[in-house]
C-alpha cells in the first residue's frame, strides 16, 4: 500500500513538473516526486508486523532527504536571484 | 630487419618537424627558416637515396605503430612508393627554393611555410603507407595542410576558391573512408600487396566489391580531379604560384591518381579489377576526363586557369594507364606520373616568373615575353612541348606506351582518345609559344616589379624551372638508362603483373 | 598501503571545505588541492592499470551496507581523462575569474570535483545517486556563478532536470532494492533475474540518466546551461559532468542489466543518438554564437556515444571489446577536445568581449595559439585523423558494417560533414582578410598571458596526438571489463 502511495506521488510530481510554468512549482513538483522516492524506500523497508525493519532504506531516505533539501536551498537561492537581478 | 623500421618514419619526420618547428618562429626569422626549410629538404632527399640504395641492396623497409587493436599505422617501401616519394622529395627541394624567392616580402610566411611542410609531410606519408588505413590518414592530412595554403591569400576571392576545395576534398574524403571501412569489415585489414590482396577472394561478394570500387574511386576522383569531381581544381587557382605548382604537380591531384594506380593494382589487383569490369569504368572516366579538360583549356584566357585544365586532362592519363590491361599501358601511366609532374611544376613556375616579374597573368598578355624573359620561356616552352607529346620529351615517352599498351589490349579507341588529346594539347599550347617567341613586345608590361639586370629575373625564380625543365628533357632523352622513371615503371609494371 | 581511492575523493573534499573557509586564499589551496587530486586519481588508476581493479569499503562495514569504492579499467580511464582536464580547467580558472567570483568558485568547484570522482569510483547504486545529485547541484551553482539572469535562468533549469533525473533513477534503485536486497552493483548482478520489475527498474534508472547525459531528445536544457556559464565552467560541464552520466549509463548497462539490455533497448538508444548527432550538428551549424556551437556539438558527440549501443547488445565478445575501447576511446577524446575549445572560447571572449562566430576573426588571428587551438578542437569534432576520434569512429563504421547494420554509417558521414561546416564556419575567419587590416585596433583587445592559453593547447594535443597516434593501450586497459 505504502509502496503503492509512493509510486502515486512521484507519478503526481512528474505530471506537475511537466505541465506547470512557474520555477516554484516546479520546484515543489519535484519535492513531492521525491517524497514519493522516500515512500517507497520505507515501503521496502517493512518486513513484516513481528520483525524490525530494514534498517539500510531508512539511513537510505535520511540521506536523500539532506541531499534533497541542499539541492532545494540551492534553488531557491538561484530562484530569489532572478526575481531581483541588481542584487 | 629491425634496424631498418625507423627510416620511412624518418622520411616523413625530415618535413614535419621543420613544419613544426617554422609554426613556432616569429614571422621576422627568416633566416632561420629558410635554413630550416632547405635542412629538412635536403635531408630528407638524402634519406629517400638511401632507402633507394637498400632496396637495391635487397633490404626491406617498415615502419609500424599499432593505434589499435587490428589497425596498425604502417609506413613502408615498394617499387611504387619509392617513385612517388622520390619525386616528391626532388620537387618539393626545388620548389622550397622557388617559393623562398616568391614569397620574399609577403606576410604570413611562417604560417605559410609551416603548412607547406606538412603539406609534403602528408605527401610523402601517402606515398609510402602500406595499407589503405594510413593512406586515408595521410590523404586527410593532406586536406587540411593545403587548405590553409589555397586560402593564404585571405581575399575573399582565396577565401571563396578554397572554401570550394575544402568542400570538395572533404566530402571526397568521406565517401573514400566509407569504402576503406567497408572494404575493411569485407576483408581484413587492406594491406597493400603486389599483385592485388583481394585477388584470393571468392566470388560471392562481387557486387559489393564493385560497390567499394565505386566509392573509392569516387573518393579519389575528387583529388585527381576525374571529371565530375574536378570542380575545384580551377578554383584553386587563387593559391599562390608555389603552391600551384606544388597541388597540380606533386601533391593533390597527384595523391589521387597514385591512389587510384594503388587501389587498381594493389588492392583489388589488376585482374580482379578485369574480371568485375572495373577497368571499362575508369576507362571510360579517364577518356572523359582527357578530352573534356583539354577542351575547356582552350578557351582559358588565364594562363594559371589554362593549365589548370590541361591539369585535368593530363593527370588522367596515369588513370588512363592504370585502366588498361597490360603491362605496357601500367607502364605508360605510372611513368606519366613522373613525367606529368616534372612537366607541370615547370609550367607552373614559369607562370609564376611572368606574373611576379612582369604582372602578366594572361595568356593575351604574353606577346613578347620571350624576348624579355627568354630563360623562363625556354623552359616553359620545353614544358609544353613535353605536354604536347614531342619526341624526344618526357611527354612522348607516357604517351608512347600508352598507346602501344592500349593496341596490345585492343583498345583502340583509346589511341584515337591520345591523338585527339595531343591535338588539343597542341591547340592551346602552341598560341602561347607563338606568342611568346615571336609577337612584337608591348611598350610597357602590366605590372613590372623585378626589373631586368644580369638576370631577367631574381635567381631564386629562375633556377628552379630551369632545373625542373632539363629534368623534362632528361626524362625523355635519356629515358633508357638505368634508374630512370620509365625504367622503374618498367620494374612496377613487371611485379604488379608477376611477370 | 595508501588507499588511493578515498584519496581522489576525499583531497577535493577538503580542500572545498578549507577553500570555503579561508577565501583570501582560496586560488592557492584550490591549485594545491587540484594537484593533489590529479596525483591521487592517476595513482589509483596506475595501480588498476598493473592490477586489473581495485576496491575499498569505507568505515568497515562489508559489502551489502558500507560505502563501497571499486575502480576497474573503465572507471580508471575516465578518471584519468577527468582529473587531467580538471587539472587544466583549474590552472586556466587562476586567470580567468577574479574578486568574489573565485571566492565562490574554489568551494564549488572543489566539490564538483569529488562528486565526479566520486561517479567513477562509487560500487553501489545509492551512492551512485549522492554524488550524482552533488555533481548536479554544484555544476549548476557553478554556471550560474557569473549572477547573469539568463544564466541563472538556464541553470535554474538544468538544477530541476537534474533533479527529476536523478529522482526517477532513485526510484529506480529502490525498486531494485524491493527485490534484491542489495546495493552493492557487483551482488545485485548475481542477484537479479530477468522480469518486470527489473525491466521497469531499468527504464527508471536509465531514463533518469539519459537525462542527464542530455541524450536527443533529453537535451533541450543543455545548451542554454552550458553555453551561458563561464568558459572555464562550460568546459567542465560538457566535457567532463556529461560523461559522468554516460559512463553510468554504459557502467549499468554492461555490469547490472547485461540479462535485461536487449538489442531493442540497443536499437531505441542508436536510433537516439543517430537523431543526436544530425540535429545536434545541424544546430551547432546553425549556432551564432561559438559558445552555443561547442554546446550543440556536445549534443552530437554524446549521440554519437550512443550510436555504439546497438551494435554492443550483440556484439560476440572480440568485437565488443574493439566496441568498448572505441566507445571510451571517443567519449576521452571529446572531452580532452570539448573542454580546449570551450576555454579557447572563453579567451576568445574576454580578448573582444563577445563570441559572435562571424566576428572572431581579428581575435583569433592576434592570439596564434588560440587559433591553433581551435583548429586541433576542430580535427578532433569532425573526427579527422589523426585524432582519437578518427580511430573511433572507424571501429564503429566497421563494427557496423560488419555486423549487418549499415545504416548508422550515412549517420557518422551526415554528422561528420556537418561537423566540418561548423568546424570551417568558425575557422575559415582566421584565414580571412582582416589579417593585415587590424593591428590598429590592437589596443581595443584585452591582453591574453600565455599560462592561460597553455592548458587549452595542451589539452587539444592530448586528443589529436597523444590519443589518436597511442591509444592502444587503452584496449589493454579495459580488458575485462563487463561480464
Amino acid at each position: 500500500m505504502y509502496g503503492l502511495g509512493g509510486i502515486l506521488l512521484f507519478l503526481l510530481g512528474v505530471w506537475s513538473f511537466l505541465v506547470h510554468d512557474g520555477l516554484l512549482r516546479k520546484l515543489i513538483a519535484i519535492n513531492v516526486t521525491g517524497a514519493g522516492v522516500f515512500h517507497v524506500f520505507i515501503a521496502v523497508a517493512y518486513r513484516g508486523l513481528d520483525a524490525a525493519p530494514d534498517p539500510v532504506p531508512h539511513a537510505l531516505v535520511l540521506t536523500g532527504i539532506v541531499v534533497a533539501v541542499s539541492a532545494t536551498a540551492l534553488a531557491l537561492t538561484l530562484g530569489q536571484r532572478l526575481e531581483r537581478p541588481d542584487d | 630487419m629491425i634496424p631498418d623500421a625507423w627510416l620511412p618514419a624518418a622520411i616523413v619526420l625530415t618535413s614535419l618537424v621543420p613544419g613544426l618547428l617554422i609554426f613556432l618562429l616569429g614571422e621576422e626569422r627568416q633566416v632561420l627558416r629558410t635554413l630550416l626549410n632547405m635542412a629538412g629538404a635536403l635531408l630528407k632527399l638524402a634519406l629517400v637515396g638511401w632507402l633507394i640504395l637498400g632496396i637495391y641492396e635487397g633490404r626491406t623497409f617498415e615502419s609500424r605503430l599499432t593505434i589499435a587493436p587490428g589497425l596498425d599505422l604502417v609506413l613502408s617501401a615498394d617499387a611504387l612508393s619509392v617513385l612517388f616519394v622520390t619525386l616528391s622529395s626532388v620537387l618539393w627541394l626545388v620548389t622550397t627554393v622557388y617559393a623562398i624567392g616568391y614569397l620574399e616580402h609577403s606576410p604570413n610566411r611562417s604560417r605559410f611555410f609551416g603548412f607547406f611542410s606538412l603539406c609534403v609531410s602528408a605527401t610523402v606519408g601517402l606515398a609510402l603507407s602500406g595499407n589503405l588505413m594510413t593512406f586515408v590518414i595521410f590523404y586527410e592530412a593532406l586536406t587540411l595542410a593545403t587548405y590553409p595554403l589555397v586560402a593564404h591569400r585571405g581575399t575573399p576571392e582565396a577565401t571563396r576558391g578554397a572554401r570550394i576545395y575544402l568542400a570538395y576534398t572533404l566530402g571526397g574524403g568521406a565517401v573514400l573512408l566509407i569504402g576503406a571501412v567497408w572494404l575493411q569489415a569485407l576483408a581484413g585489414p587492406v594491406v597493400f600487396t603486389q599483385g592485388g590482396m583481394l585477388s584470393g577472394v571468392s566470388g560471392e561478394h562481387e557486387v559489393q566489391l564493385v560497390l567499394i570500387f565505386v566509392l573509392l574511386l569516387t573518393g579519389l576522383g575528387v583529388k585527381a580531379a576525374l571529371v565530375p569531381l574536378h570542380g575545384w581544381l580551377p578554383q584553386a587557382m587563387v593559391a599562390p604560384a608555389p603552391v600551384s605548382a606544388l597541388l597540380h604537380a606533386v601533391a593533390v591531384v597527384k595523391a589521387g591518381a597514385f591512389g587510384i594506380v594503388r587501389v587498381v593494382y594493389d588492392v583489388y589487383g589488376v585482374s580482379l579489377a578485369e574480371s568485375l569490369g572495373l577497368l571499362h569504368l575508369l576507362a571510360v572516366l579517364a577518356s572523359v576526363t582527357i578530352i573534356y579538360g583539354s577542351v575547356r583549356a582552350l578557351s582559358q584566357d588565364g594562363l594559371k586557369k589554362r593549365l589548370a585544365y590541361s591539369t585535368v586532362s593530363q593527370v588522367s592519363y596515369i588513370a588512363l594507364g592504370a585502366s588498361i590491361f597490360g603491362p605496357v599501358a601500367t607502364i605508360g601511366g605510372v611513368v606519366h606520373l613522373v613525367h606529368q609532374g616534372i612537366m607541370k611544376i615547370t609550367l607552373f613556375f614559369c607562370a609564376g616568373n611572368y606574373a611576379e616579374t612582369l604582372g602578366v597573368h594572361r595568356v593575351s598578355e604574353m606577346d613578347g615575353v620571350g624576348r624579355r624573359m627568354p630563360w623562363t620561356t625556354l623552359a616553359f616552352t620545353v614544358a609544353a612541348l613535353g605536354m604536347i607529346g614531342v619526341p624526344p620529351l618526357a611527354g612522348f615517352v607516357s604517351k608512347w606506351y600508352l598507346g602501344l599498351g592500349a593496341s596490345e589490349a585492343g583498345s583502340d579507341w583509346v589511341l584515337i582518345v591520345l591523338v585527339a588529346s595531343s591535338l588539343l594539347n597542341a591547340a592551346y599550347f602552341l598560341p602561347i609559344l607563338f606568342r611568346a617567341w615571336f609577337r612584337e613586345a608591348p611598350a610597357r608590361w602590366p605590372d613590372e616589379h623585378i626589373p631586368a639586370g644580369r638576370l631577367e629575373t631574381s635567381g631564386a625564380l629562375l633556377w628552379p624551372p630551369l632545373i625542373t625543365g632539363a629534368l623534362a628533357l632528361a626524362a625523355g632523352l635519356f629515358a633508357a638508362a638505368p634508374a630512370s622513371p620509365l625504367e622503374w615503371a618498367t620494374l612496377i609494371a613487371r611485379r604488379e603483373y608477376g611477370l | 598501503m595508501i588507499d588511493w581511492l578515498v584519496l581522489a575523493i576525499a583531497v577535493p573534499l577538503l580542500g572545498s571545505v578549507v577553500a570555503a573557509a579561508l577565501p583570501g586564499r582560496a586560488s592557492a589551496i584550490g591549485l594545491a588541492t587540484a594537484v593533489l587530486t590529479t596525483g591521487s586519481a592517476l595513482a589509483a588508476s596506475l595501480v588498476v592499470a598493473e592490477g586489473g581493479s581495485l576496491r575499498s569499503d569505507l568505515g568497515g562495514w562489508g559489502a551489502p551496507l558500507g560505502i563501497a569504492l571499486a575502480a576497474d579499467g573503465l572507471s580508471a580511464a575516465l578518471l584519468v581523462m577527468s582529473n587531467l582536464v580538471a587539472l587544466g580547467i583549474s590552472v586556466y580558472a587562476l586567470d580567468y575569474f577574479s574578486g568574489g567570483v573565485r571566492r565562490h568558485f574554489w568551494p564549488l568547484w572543489l566539490l564538483l570535483w569529488t562528486s565526479l570522482n566520486g561517479v567513477f569510483l562509487a560500487a553501489d547504486l545509492f551512492n551512485v545517486y549522492v554524488t550524482l545529485e552533488l555533481l548536479g547541484i554544484s555544476a549548476a551553482a557553478l554556471g550560474a556563478l557569473s549572477g547573469r539572469p539568463d544564466a541563472v535562468a538556464a541553470n535554474l533549469r538544468y538544477l530541476l532536470v537534474g533533479l527529476l533525473g536523478s529522482m526517477t533513477y532513485l526510484l529506480g534503485v529502490a525498486l531494485l532494492y524491493t527485490e534484491l536486497g542489495t546495493l552493492d552493483i557487483g551482488l545485485a548482478a548475481e542477484a537479479l533475474v530477468p522480469g518486470p520489475l527489473a525491466h521497469t527498474a531499468f527504464a527508471l534508472m536509465l531514463g533518469g540518466l539519459l537525462l542527464k547525459a542530455a541524450l536527443f531528445p533529453l537535451h533541450f536544457w543543455l545548451p542554454p546551461a552550458h553555453s551561458q556559464a563561464p568558459a572555464a565552467v562550460s568546459a567542465a560541464l560538457s566535457a567532463l559532468v556529461v560523461k559522468a552520466a554516460v559512463y553510468l549509463v554504459l557502467r549499468l548497462w554492461m555490469d547490472l542489466f547485461g540479462p535485461v539490455a536487449g538489442p531493442g533497448a540497443g536499437a531505441m538508444l542508436g536510433v537516439l543518438g543517430a537523431a543526436a548527432v544530425v540535429w545536434g550538428s545541424w544546430r551547432a551549424f546553425r549556432a551564432e554564437r561559438l559558445k552555443l556551437l561547442a554546446a550543440y556539438s556536445t549534443v552530437a558527440q554524446v549521440g554519437y556515444l550512443f550510436l555504439f549501443f546497438p551494435l554492443l547488445a550483440i556484439a560476440p565478445p572480440p568485437e565488443r571489446e574493439a566496441l568498448l575501447g572505441a566507445l571510451v576511446l571517443l567519449a576521452l577524446t571529446h572531452g580532452f577536445a570539448k573542454a580546449g575549445l570551450f576555454l579557447a572560447a572563453g579567451l576568445l571572449q574576454k580578448r573582444v568581449g563577445h563570441d559572435r562566430i562571424d566576428e572572431l576573426g581579428p581575435a583569433i588571428q592576434s592570439l596564434p595559439v588560440v587559433g591553433l587551438t581551435l583548429g586541433l578542437a576542430g580535427v578532433a569534432l569532425i573526427g579527422l585523423p589523426p585524432s582519437g576520434t578518427f580511430i573511433a569512429k572507424w571501429i564503429l563504421l566497421a563494427e557496423s558494417i560488419g555486423a549487418g547494420q549499415w545504416w548508422w554509417a550515412p549517420v557518422v558521414l551526415i554528422g561528420t560533414l556537418l561537423a566540418s561546416a561548423y568546424v570551417y564556419r568558425l575557422l575559415a575567419n582566421a584565414f580571412g582578410p582582416a589579417a593585415q587590416a587590424e593591428p590598429a585596433a590592437e589596443g581595443a583587445l584585452a591582453p591574453i598571458g600565455r599560462l592561460a592559453q597553455a592548458p587549452a593547447l595542451l589539452m587539444t594535443l592530448v586528443a589529436v596526438v597523444v590519443l589518436g597516434l597511442g591509444g592502444e593501450p587503452l584496449w589493454g586497459l579495459l580488458e575485462g571489463v563487463g561480464p
